[in-house]
């Protein structure tokens, strides 16, 4: 059992950070896990992105072409994953900065306004929690809520301990709208 | 919980330094700068030496000299990096003093680019430096192999005088993954008696690599070959993955060794009956281990695949030596060969319709 999700955004989005929470979160519950992030030329040009790897047996490649989940802070990302995500997968899009229509129908798409709801918790900043939480409750990421709040305890850097409490709720605030969501009627 | 998240930059200094490294001289390069930055702030808290040289050849001359005082001491490099210290390599390999080095392998020729490659292969295994010489190369394929195998390089560089090579690249170097650091390693206050640390009370020693005398130099090259000769039959390591009843057996190392574990798995589901064979030691070359594997007439084919235009291939060719059909599969300058890219591969050497070939454009870290 292995699940592939790439984080993608501009610089200072905090996607490296967002696929580190999930791997801490992962490494602690006693997961095989890799974090790779893009390096090279990419981020020079204004968007990052990482690669995270979960998964009950020792992860062979740590990249993948089509990963199982993507979750795209920005337009350029949204426009370079969208057609990469597998069949099936999930596609986690921030509607604060895409504001053009999904297209894949094969897969499931979730846009949510994570600026905004990170900006009404204290700090826009953490628009990328909002994110994971959304994404822990769509996709199937092998770790639970719980195991990601442990990790946001242990991991958020010190200089931002006096953001922890809004952090928490930002992941469950992402969750709660993918859950809304889906009781909402179509 | 034993086990923590660590960067493999990072991860490989800590355990260098928890396996004894006393001085790390060394200049930064991307990817691999995190390594030396790690370096300049753990070692001096352990009150170690730390130096930011002015170049790659400033940095091996003054490993070259610590070496000769019998301490032990460390350097890495990226490619580039690495081509300008090939001079200092071959006097230290000449004067036989143990040195560690840690090559996180970029895109080349030339200054290249700062992604993944495997484009050192050839530099690092066949020579690292002109004369006659090899270091013993090791080519960790996750972050825990790369902690496991620094940890005892110190060791193997004193055991033989000699050059430890660990090879990564830029994706083990900017990874990172769940590992369980080794304790700190305690070592005897003695220095071994080869070593300069002043000849007070006793004949002085030389460390040299200059023997204008034909006969001493290939007394020198006679002994060099004798003792790579015993590196040869004591230090050959590999590993394999699902290899026991395979017909197609795919070889490759390092981060392409992993890449290749999840092509197996997927070819596996499929029913094919394919394995993987992961030289650790690229050199010595892991021959015989390859060799029994061959003897036992059950593999039908090899697929060799590797971050380079097939480097290691010849390594493979020369001990199949024929006896099953070799095929190839490289990327290079900076792209990695990923499992969808393999599979197709090993449906025809399986006798098997392709299927649908995967894209090709590079997946980037």
């Amino acid at each position: 059992m292995e699940r592939s999700v790439v984080f993608a955004g501009f610089g200072g989005q905090g996607v490296l950070f967002a696929g580190q929470l999930l791997a801490h979160a992962a490494a602690d519950a006693g997961l095989h896990v890799t974090w790779i992030p893009s390096y090279g030329p990419e981020m020079r040009g204004g968007t990052a992105n990482c690669t995270v790897v979960v998964g009950d047996e020792p992860i062979g490649s740590p990249l993948v072409r089509h990963p199982d989940m993507v979750v795209a802070m920005n337009l350029p990302s949204t426009d370079k994953y969208e057609p990469l995500v597998k069949p099936g997968g999930v596609l986690i899009v921030n509607g604060s900065l895409v504001t053009r229509p999904i297209e894949r129908e094969d897969i499931q798409v979730i846009v949510i306004p994570a600026n905004e709801m990170a900006e009404k918790l204290g700090s826009q900043r953490m628009a990328n929690v909002v994110m994971l939480g959304a994404l822990q409750e769509a996709g199937d990421i092998l770790v639970g809520m719980e195991d990601l709040e442990e990790a946001l305890r242990n991991y958020l850097p010190a200089r931002h301990a006096h953001l922890l409490e809004a952090n928490i709720q930002a992941l469950h605030a992402g969750a709660a709208f993918v859950r809304e969501r889906a009781l909402a009627p179509a | 919980m034993s086990k923590e998240l660590w960067k493999g930059n990072e991860a490989l200094a800590e355990a260098a330094i928890r396996a004894g490294a006393e001085a790390f001289f060394g200049y930064p390069i991307t990817p691999q700068s995190e390594l030396l930055e790690y370096m300049s702030r753990r070692m001096p808290e352990l009150g170690r030496v730390f130096l930011q040289a002015e170049s790659e050849i400033g940095a091996i001359n003054m490993v070259y000299g610590a070496a000769s005082a019998g301490v032990r001491v460390m350097t890495s490099s990226s490619s580039p990096g690495i081509s300008l210290m090939q001079e200092g390599l071959s006097y230290i390999a000449g004067s036989e003093v143990p040195v560690v080095l840690v090559d996180i392998m970029r895109g080349g020729p030339g200054l290249g680019n700062i992604q993944p490659s495997q484009g050192d292969y050839n530099q690092m295994v066949k020579s690292a430096g002109h004369g006659d010489f090899h270091s013993i190369v090791l080519a960790p394929s996750t972050l825990q192999e790369a902690i496991d195998l620094i940890y005892d390089s110190f060791e193997l560089a004193f055991r033989y005088r000699t050059i430890v090579v660990i090879l990564g690249d830029g994706s083990l170097g900017q990874m990172m993954e769940p590992v369980e650091m080794p304790p700190f390693k305690e070592w005897p206050n003695e220095r071994p008696d080869w070593a300069l640390r002043g000849a007070k009370g006793r004949p002085p020693n030389l460390i040299t690599s200059l023997y204008l005398g034909a006969e001493k130099l290939e007394a020198l090259n006679l002994r060099l070959q004798e003792k790579l000769a015993r590196i040869k039959a004591h230090e050959q390591r590999h590993a394999t993955f699902m290899a026991e009843d395979a017909e197609t057996l795919i070889v490759a190392f390092g981060t392409v060794g992993r890449i290749a574990t999840s092509a197996v798995r997927q070819a596996r589901a499929e029913g094919m009956k394919v394995g993987l064979f992961r030289p650790i030691t690229l050199w010595p070359w892991p021959e015989e281990a390859l060799d029994a594997l061959l003897e036992t007439g059950r593999i039908k084919n090899i697929l060799v695949v590797e971050m380079n235009a097939g480097q290691m291939l010849e390594d493979v060719e020369r001990i199949v030596a024929r006896r099953v059909p070799v095929r190839f599969y490289g990327r290079m300058g900076g792209a990695i060969p990923l499992p969808d890219d393999i599979l197709p591969i090993l449906r025809e050497m399986q006798g098997r319709p392709a299927g649908e070939m995967a894209a090709t454009e590079p997946v980037l870290a």
